[in-house]
């Protein structure tokens, strides 16, 4: 992974200062609350209903076990001994003091870490694929480019102060596994005919209030001008955004109004003035910085391995015990490299908010990396944790070893792995509480044989229309609404967070919390009773359409 | 007398910014408003300027366009960026507009409602004075100016990104 030399270590001292002195002024009164409040944010720190929460960067979800273990040791030290991983692929602290914040970040920079831009209107965490690096279908290990993009946009001088937050996600692979069109940029890697990298270059997407699926402005960009054209979209985005009405700041309410078309025009006519000013190409990024950067991404030196004696092996293991076999389906994810395999240890057992690791358990999993693979390990937006370039004969030892740390529940990508915001629960936003839903559905649905037959299923629940929980992709989405002061449930089918994109539409009228499970053990009934052999839920769908689901879920009100 | 801070000093600011100029402009240092400088530039440049006791500088809104300004550049000592809350992100896109694509040699002020907490990120934009709204304390607020020794990027104050000067 990308380790920092003097000048990125010292830029984070730096901040740290100057942070401090921030929360002393303020302390003092020398700073108002609403001078304060995208300072603070820009420092990863919201207000919430009980209490601050700290959002800690973790770029593009790359992280080592000493990293674990700092988190790990403020949690216990500054918090209550748990955190929370965020569909951003970031960490948060629940309830750190105000003024204790500046010493966390103190602590955190002491293994390179900082919660800069995790908030605010400015550029966020840039995202990506968390199998990046090991993933068969890669054209290029995309983070490197993630890295280049971090630095670009930590302290931007030019955009620290948006219409609106910026999101950026970049996809290395053929198959999406970075939702990188509902990003404000969504950049994908390719080729061009003489094999050279490049950026086909979307803008526009989105969740929250208004969904939408970004828009390509750009089909390929050659690699030494990725910064440039970052700067010219930003700033056409910094000068004409909306900045009356919060609800319609983002980039893709501007991207709509002018159309992609007109917008794409505008970027490259700003681009276009950029390099006329650059004229010895200064701005650019050298291939002497690219593989500087590609450097500390290394292939690992993987080992010869008798692959088929490996598998049988496992087959061997699995056919004895039945768990295990479980864990091999659900968890386990082959590589292109023969015998190594990436795994995917669960943060959804049923009765913890989904996300939440204790302190013990951030060691635990800081341990499995260190003994199982090279000392690091992946969020993902799904709220899991990857552990790559694990050989398939310590599967085992492996699994042994996390279902003690209680990270081995295996249900990946099953209607028990969704992805959950922390709603009402902690959020000062949420109309609705979240968690409590998730854990409804799990309890319900606790047959893992049925889990299992239901197959790949993704449920994203979130408690306000901001959409943390990206309920808008979920193949069932849902939705917290507040009616009178009431929580009510709005239940949405068919969204899809991959290169196929789609958005999920309204079931119909919102179920009381009570009627939520009960909603969705019909709309799971009609799936099962009409799927076609080995036809997954969204696809099943897909193909029979809204109105036999809606008929069964409001059958009783009729 | 105000006071701002001018490359990093406190100095005396000795400039009056008109909200809506009418008539003759009073005298001593002024900066009117881009709208009134763009009606009435050509008597401005050959005859009130003449006349007038004193320069006369433009100040935009953060909504203006400085490529407005584009041909009148070098007749304008100050060029002053208004701030009307400081969460407002644009003046930050002019500043480096007016360094970065028009050369502009001139000062480039901050003005309104810009925090001290900025003045860095300002700086690098291309900005060289700040008059705050606010009385404040300017030699302290001045230290904010150097909250880093260093950025990553390419800005007004630094045409190469750090990884062209100082990793190679």
């Amino acid at each position: 992974m990308y380790i920092y030399d003097q000048y990125d270590q010292k830029l984070v001292d730096e901040r740290v200062a100057q942070y401090r002195d921030q929360t002393n002024r303020y302390l003092d009164g020398q700073i108002s609350e609403e001078e304060f409040l995208p300072l603070r944010l820009q420092n990863g720190l919201y207000i919430q209903r009980l209490a601050p929460m700290l959002r800690i960067a973790v770029p593009y979800g790359l992280m080592s076990s000493s990293q674990l273990r700092k988190i790990a040791q403020i949690s216990r030290q500054f918090d209550k001994g748990y955190v929370h991983f965020t569909t951003r692929q970031n960490i948060q602290l629940n309830w750190p003091q105000l003024a204790e914040v500046p010493d966390i970040l103190a602590e955190l920079a002491t293994v390179q870490m900082h919660a800069i831009q995790t908030s605010g209107n400015c550029i966020r965490n840039t995202t990506t694929d968390q199998f990046a690096g090991v993933a068969a279908d890669e054209i290029e290990d995309p983070r490197p480019w993630c890295e280049i993009i971090r630095q670009w946009s930590t302290i931007h001088p030019e955009f620290a102060f948006l219409p609106r937050k910026f999101k950026i996600a970049v996809c290395g692979s053929e198959e999406d596994r970075a939702a990188f069109l509902l990003h404000d940029i969504g950049i994908q890697l390719v080729k061009n005919d003489s094999g050279e990298t490049g950026f086909h270059i979307y803008a526009g997407g989105g969740l929250g209030r208004t969904p939408v699926i970004a828009s390509s402005i750009r089909e390929f960009l050659p690699k030494q001008h990725l910064l440039t054209y970052l700067d010219a979209i930003l700033r056409v985005y910094n000068r004409y955004g909306n900045r009356d009405n919060k609800y319609k700041a983002r980039i893709k309410i501007l991207v709509k109004a002018w159309t992609p078309a007109v917008f794409a025009e505008r970027v490259e006519a700003e681009w276009a003035e950029i390099l006329a000013g650059d004229v010895n190409g200064v701005a650019q990024v050298t291939e002497t910085e690219i593989q500087r950067v590609k450097s500390f991404f290394p292939v690992p030196d993987y080992k010869a391995v008798d692959a088929a004696a490996v598998d049988s092996a496992l087959q061997a293991q699995a056919a004895d015990n039945v768990a295990f076999s479980r864990w091999l389906e659900r968890n386990v994810r082959n590589q292109k490299q023969p015998g190594y395999a990436s795994i995917t240890l669960s943060l959804k057992p049923a009765g913890v908010a989904p996300g939440d690791v204790t302190d013990r358990q951030l060691e635990s999993i800081a341990d499995l990396a260190d003994q199982f693979s090279n000392g690091e390990v992946r969020s993902t937006h799904n709220q899991n944790v990857v552990i790559a370039d694990v050989l398939k004969s310590q599967l085992f030892e492996l699994w042994q070893q996390a279902k003690s740390g209680g990270l081995a529940t295996p249900t990946i990508g099953t209607i028990n792995d969704m992805i959950c915001c922390p709603g009402g629960d902690y959020c000062s936003l949420a109309n609705a509480k979240s968690i409590p839903v998730a854990e409804a559905i799990q309890r319900k649905f606790d047959d893992l044989d049925y889990v299992y037959d239901l197959g790949d299923l993704e449920l994203n629940i979130s408690g306000c229309m901001n959409a943390c929980g990206h309920h808008h992709v979920g193949h069932i989405g849902i939705l917290g609404v507040d009616k009178k002061g009431q929580e009510w449930y709005q239940i949405q089918l068919g969204g899809s967070a991959n290169k196929q994109a789609a958005l999920a539409k309204v079931l119909g009228p919102s179920l009381s919390r009570d009627e939520v499970v009960d909603g969705i053990e019909k709309l799971l009934d009609v799936y099962v009773e009409n799927r076609l052999e080995g036809e997954a839920f969204l696809n099943t769908y897909q193909r029979i359409g809204m109105d036999k689901f809606k008929e069964r879920v409001y059958a009783q009100n009729a | 007398m105000r006071k701002m801070l001018s490359h990093g000093i406190v100095t005396d600011d000795n400039w009056t910014l008109l909200d809506q100029p009418e008539g003759n402009l009073p005298s001593g240092n002024v900066l009117v408003p881009l709208s009134y400088w763009l009606q009435h530039r050509d008597d401005l440049a050959q005859k009130d300027l003449a006349q007038h006791n004193g320069s006369i500088g433009v100040w935009l809104d953060s909504h203006e366009e400085v490529e407005a300004l584009a041909a009148d550049l070098e007749k304008l000592p100050v060029i002053a960026i208004n701030f009307p809350k400081f969460v407002d992100g644009r003046g930050f896109s002019s500043a480096r507009l007016l360094r970065d694509r028009y050369a502009y040699q001139g000062e480039v002020r901050a003005i309104g409602q810009f925090i001290r907490d900025q003045l860095f990120l300002l700086q690098r934009c291309g900005f060289s004075q700040f008059s705050f709204a606010d009385d404040l304390d300017l030699e302290a607020a001045a230290q904010s100016l150097n909250d880093f020794s260093d950025g990553y990027q390419t800005a007004a104050d630094q045409a190469q990104p750090l990884f062209k000067r100082l990793r190679v």
